[in-house]
């Protein structure tokens, strides 16, 4: 008989998330530190407390200042303090894309960075890509192929698509193969989501 | 009132059934827009995270939570299990607690700070061994103590049977047990509300049955059922395991109402993969008997398996699956595992029992150097007795399906898959399913102004619901798609079926069609008093009503006879009127080919031929036959739920080592409706579960046609194929 279990939920021992929310102390730390008030700056690393901090983020293009804990994911932040609810939250471990969002014009898994770590950078959310009736091409394209069952893997799926064809527009299907392989539906709706890519780049013609 | 006649009229008739739509809130979904329950984020919602038990078997005897109330931003602990008389955990991640706070990372904090002590108990998560399960007493046993089987079935003379055949095979062959991984968790967002004279409680719930989950709720509140609002307008999967209110919905509504603020409790990934169902495992030793000429003799099976807790494990009264020869004995046991408990996953049992039948049948054909399509066509006039009026069907299909996958061409005996390390080969298999409509209602209103809409107290998963329920008022009322709205997803509408077992689409298109025809035929009424005109004589489309071709009026024209008081009607289903029916067959066809240095399977092309009776939407309806093949490749390659035998935990229960094919895996994939006018006239029939049913034996076909080598237990991990290959 184990007297005493660490309780750690139903995660077991030490795990990414940990370690990615650990360093955010570290992180804010940092940006105090190079940034603004001197007071501030007199904060030694690594004893910063878990007390919410003033975040500036530019999302689809407006400024958003957010009072976080610095370990706070850009996923928490987004989802739940900007109501942005097109990324998912569905493994929390970077290994789904449900979460996908444009940093910088990348593809970024939003599970996998701090809200703070973005600031200073262009962040592009799923919402972007709609404006009223107006929809992306790739929204559309989703919607025509039927791309989509559930649809909780969709918006991750259209982000990743998106960021593919804005590198490569004539992407192949093996390139679609390889650009969203970062990506998991569960229903099977993976057929419609290549012919969407596939139409959109025309095959890789 | 004018009566319209309950058809769906005749074959080519249509606008919109039949046709190729887009879903109506396919924009809503791919840009972000539709909000799940996992979205939910209303002013003051708290955030909720659970301990779950770290242990197969174990009491809890200390549970301390003192210190997670006390951090700041925690409000409330709900406590699962308690020492004493609830303090037993049954399998690895079971609930313990949950903490609600204002953010998910406090929340976890407090889940951290959670004191728990456990008295770990022995276990036994082993699902294949049934040695093992004997030794441990976790099989069924009678008063006296006598091990006894759950299914021991005889019929005919199955001994003598085999003795007189002239072919035998014998073999080994097994399904693991795999988890529903829904992508939006099992989870509800509740608002305990006393102030007015609104529901008590409004569930957000993530449900596959909008309109029996809040009686759950009321029951265990002491609410009456009237006082419970649920809302699900979108779901992220269900897959057969959201029909409840469960435990983690009541906790939620429990902490709203303790603290006042919404509650937000959805189960994080592992627990999501270990806590809410799974598939039940099934192993068996086959003994199957024919004729020269491949017509079935005789058939014997022993199963075991598990479905947690338990102890049962897949129907041994189904075997063999479809066919039925006159000579057989089913023994079947199931093992009482301390492993996650079983819930209905997408057509329950009937993989299973495909995996079995289907692959024993390729080997007996193998054995007789027969195609295993001849092998089925052989015994077509001996199926079970909800397939026996498909051998016509079977027989289409079978056909239909060897043309798409071109299978004369590149049909070759077993084993010779080619003679370098890549092996390539085919298979096939086939399933039933019934997918007959049952009870639920459609309301349907006219209004003044033209709007025309559909409620239904249903649910979306997914399928398509929203879109055929749209799409039949349109046809219904002559209008277009984006005229008409469908409502569902909230229990204030009228009762909508839970939606399991293939039931929905024929259950809600019905009802709105007899709800539309006789919302129509009171607006017939109207416009035959004012325009003078014989009511019988009228029909709708393009926007106006028509007498005997001639326009009488615009629909806008008719509904301004309504008045302020909107014409409302209200659909049964079912009805033995002609607009639906029951029971499908399916033929799906495998290509693949297998790396014989590596292990790795690779799908080349895959085909399916299904029927449904009369398809109400095309474009949805074949993706439900993608998602079937492309989750059927899931469980046939790589996914399956690991347990470890030492510590008796789930070890994958995660994204990264639970695996699921991706984008590039899934091959080519050919679907096709088989839809002469005999399914026309049949009407509609359910389609989400029979795709993914014969999909893993139609690929374990493949590798053994391939290789000449049975990888006997599904799914065919590299692993299980070299050493299926080493054994050889």
């Amino acid at each position: 008989m184990r007297d005493q279990d660490h309780p750690v939920g139903s995660h077991s021992g030490f795990n990414r998330r940990d370690f990615l929310k650990g360093s955010g102390a570290a992180v804010a730390a940092t940006a105090i530190a190079t940034g603004e008030a001197e007071a501030q700056a007199k904060t030694k690393a690594n004893v910063v407390p878990a007390r919410a901090v003033d975040i500036k983020l530019k999302i689809n293009g407006k400024n958003e200042t957010l009072k976080l804990e610095p370990r706070t994911t850009l996923l928490d932040a987004l989802r739940n303090w900007l109501n942005l609810t097109g990324c998912k939250e569905v493994c929390d471990t970077t290994n789904c894309g449900a979460c996908t969002v444009q940093v910088n014009g990348k593809a970024l898994y939003a599970c996998s960075v701090l809200a703070i770590e973005c600031e200073g950078k262009e962040i592009k959310t799923v919402e972007a890509l709609r404006s009223g009736d107006k929809v992306d091409e790739v929204i559309s394209g989703f919607v025509k192929h039927d791309a989509m069952q559930c649809g909780f893997c969709t918006p991750g799926f259209v982000v990743a698509t998106r960021t593919l064809l804005d590198k490569n527009p004539k992407a192949t299907r093996k390139e679609i193969d390889a650009g969203l392989g970062g990506n998991i539906c569960r229903c099977g709706t993976y057929d419609g989501i290549a012919a969407c890519a596939m139409e959109i780049s025309k095959g890789g013609a | 009132m004018a009566e319209r006649e309950v058809t769906w009229g005749p074959r080519g008739s249509h606008t919109l059934i039949g046709k190729e739509v887009s879903r109506i809130d396919g924009v809503e979904k791919a840009s972000g827009a539709a909000k799940y329950t996992n979205d939910m984020n209303q002013p003051g919602t708290l955030f909720a995270r659970l301990l779950t038990c770290t242990h197969a078997k174990a009491k809890v005897t200390r549970l301390n939570v003192d210190k997670a109330k006390a951090i700041a931003g925690v409000h409330t602990v709900y406590l699962f299990k308690d020492i004493g008389e609830n303090a037993e955990c049954n399998y690895d991640g079971e609930l313990v607690a949950a903490v609600a706070a204002e953010t998910a990372d406090i929340a976890e904090d407090g889940v951290r700070a959670i004191e728990v002590a456990y008295e770990v108990l022995p276990h036994v998560v082993d699902e294949q061994d049934l040695e093992a399960a004997r030794a441990a007493k976790r099989l069924k046993y009678d008063d006296d103590g006598k091990e006894v089987p759950l299914v021991d079935r005889t019929v005919g003379d199955p001994d003598k049977a085999i003795a007189d055949a002239d072919v035998v095979h014998t073999g080994y062959y097994g399904i693991h047990t795999i988890s529903h991984m829904c992508l939006e968790p099992h989870g509800a967002h509740c608002t305990w509300d006393e102030s007015g004279h609104g529901p008590k409680l409004t569930a957000r719930h993530s449900t596959q049955a909008v309109s029996t989950t809040g009686p759950q709720f009321a029951s265990q509140f002491g609410l009456d059922a009237s006082d419970v609002r649920v809302i699900c307008n979108y779901i992220g999967g269900g897959f057969g395991s959201k029909f409840a209110a469960d435990i983690w919905g009541w906790a939620a509504a429990q902490m709203s109402k303790d603290t006042g603020r919404p509650v937000r409790l959805m189960l994080d990934r592992a627990t999501e993969l270990k806590t809410p169902g799974t598939r039940p495992s099934g192993f068996a030793n086959v003994t199957v008997a024919a004729t020269k000429d491949g017509k079935i003799t005789a058939w014997k099976s022993h199963h075991w398996g598990t479905n947690g807790p338990q102890g049962g494990t897949i129907d041994g009264n189904q075997m063999p699956y479809v066919f039925d020869p006159p000579n057989k004995h089913v023994v079947s046991q199931g093992i009482a595992t301390d492993c996650g408990p079983n819930r209905a996953w997408r057509a329950p049992n009937h993989p299973q029992l495909c995996a079995i039948t289907d692959t024993a049948l390729t080997d007996l054909a193998a054995k007789l150097n027969m195609s295993p399509v001849d092998l089925y066509k052989a015994n077509l006039d001996q199926l079970d007795d909800t397939a026996k009026e498909n051998s016509k069907l079977y027989a289409a299909e079978l056909d239909r399906a060897a043309e798409l996958m071109e299978w004369e061409k590149k049909w070759h005996a077993h084993g010779k898959g080619g003679n370098g390390p890549v092996k390539r080969g085919l298979g096939v298999a086939l399933h039933r399913w019934g997918g007959q409509s049952v009870k639920c209602s459609s309301e349907v209103r006219i209004f003044a102004d033209g709007g025309a809409q559909a409620s239904i107290g249903s649910q979306d998963l997914g399928t398509g619901t929203r879109t055929v329920i749209a799409m039949v008022l349109a046809e219904t009322c002559g209008l277009p798609l984006e005229k008409v709205k469908a409502r569902l997803g909230s229990n204030e509408y009228v009762y909508g079926n839970p939606s399991g077992g293939s039931i929905t689409v024929g259950s809600v298109t019905g009802a709105t069609r007899r709800a539309a025809l006789e919302a129509t035929g009171i607006l017939f009424d109207k416009v035959a008093e004012k325009y003078k005109v014989d009511a019988k004589t009228l029909s709708l489309g393009d926007e106006a009503v028509w007498s005997d071709k001639k326009k009488v009026c615009s629909w806008k024209d008719a509904c301004r006879l309504i008045g302020p008081e909107p014409i409302t009607a209200t659909g049964p289903s079912p009805v033995a009127d002609g607009l639906t029916s029951k029971l499908v067959g399916g033929v799906q066809m495998a290509d693949v080919s297998v790396d014989t240095e590596t292990g790795v399977i690779r799908i080349n092309r895959m085909v399916a031929v299904q029927d449904c009776g009369l398809v109400i939407n095309e474009k949805t309806a074949k993706s439900q036959v993608y998602g079937g093949l492309i989750m059927g490749i899931a469980y046939a390659t790589n996914e399956e739920r690991i347990m470890d035998n030492n510590s008796g935990r789930y070890i994958n229960a995660d994204m990264e080592t639970y695996k699921l094919p991706r984008i590039g895996d899934i091959g080519e994939l050919i679907v096709e409706f088989y839809q002469p006018d005999s399914e026309y006239n049949r009407g509609v029939v359910g389609l989400g579960e029979p795709p993914v049913i014969s999909t893993g034996a139609a690929i374990a076909n493949a590798v053994a046609n391939a290789t000449g080598v049975r990888v006997p237990v599904l799914p065919m991990t590299p692993k299980r194929v070299l050493d299926a290959l080493a054994q050889a």
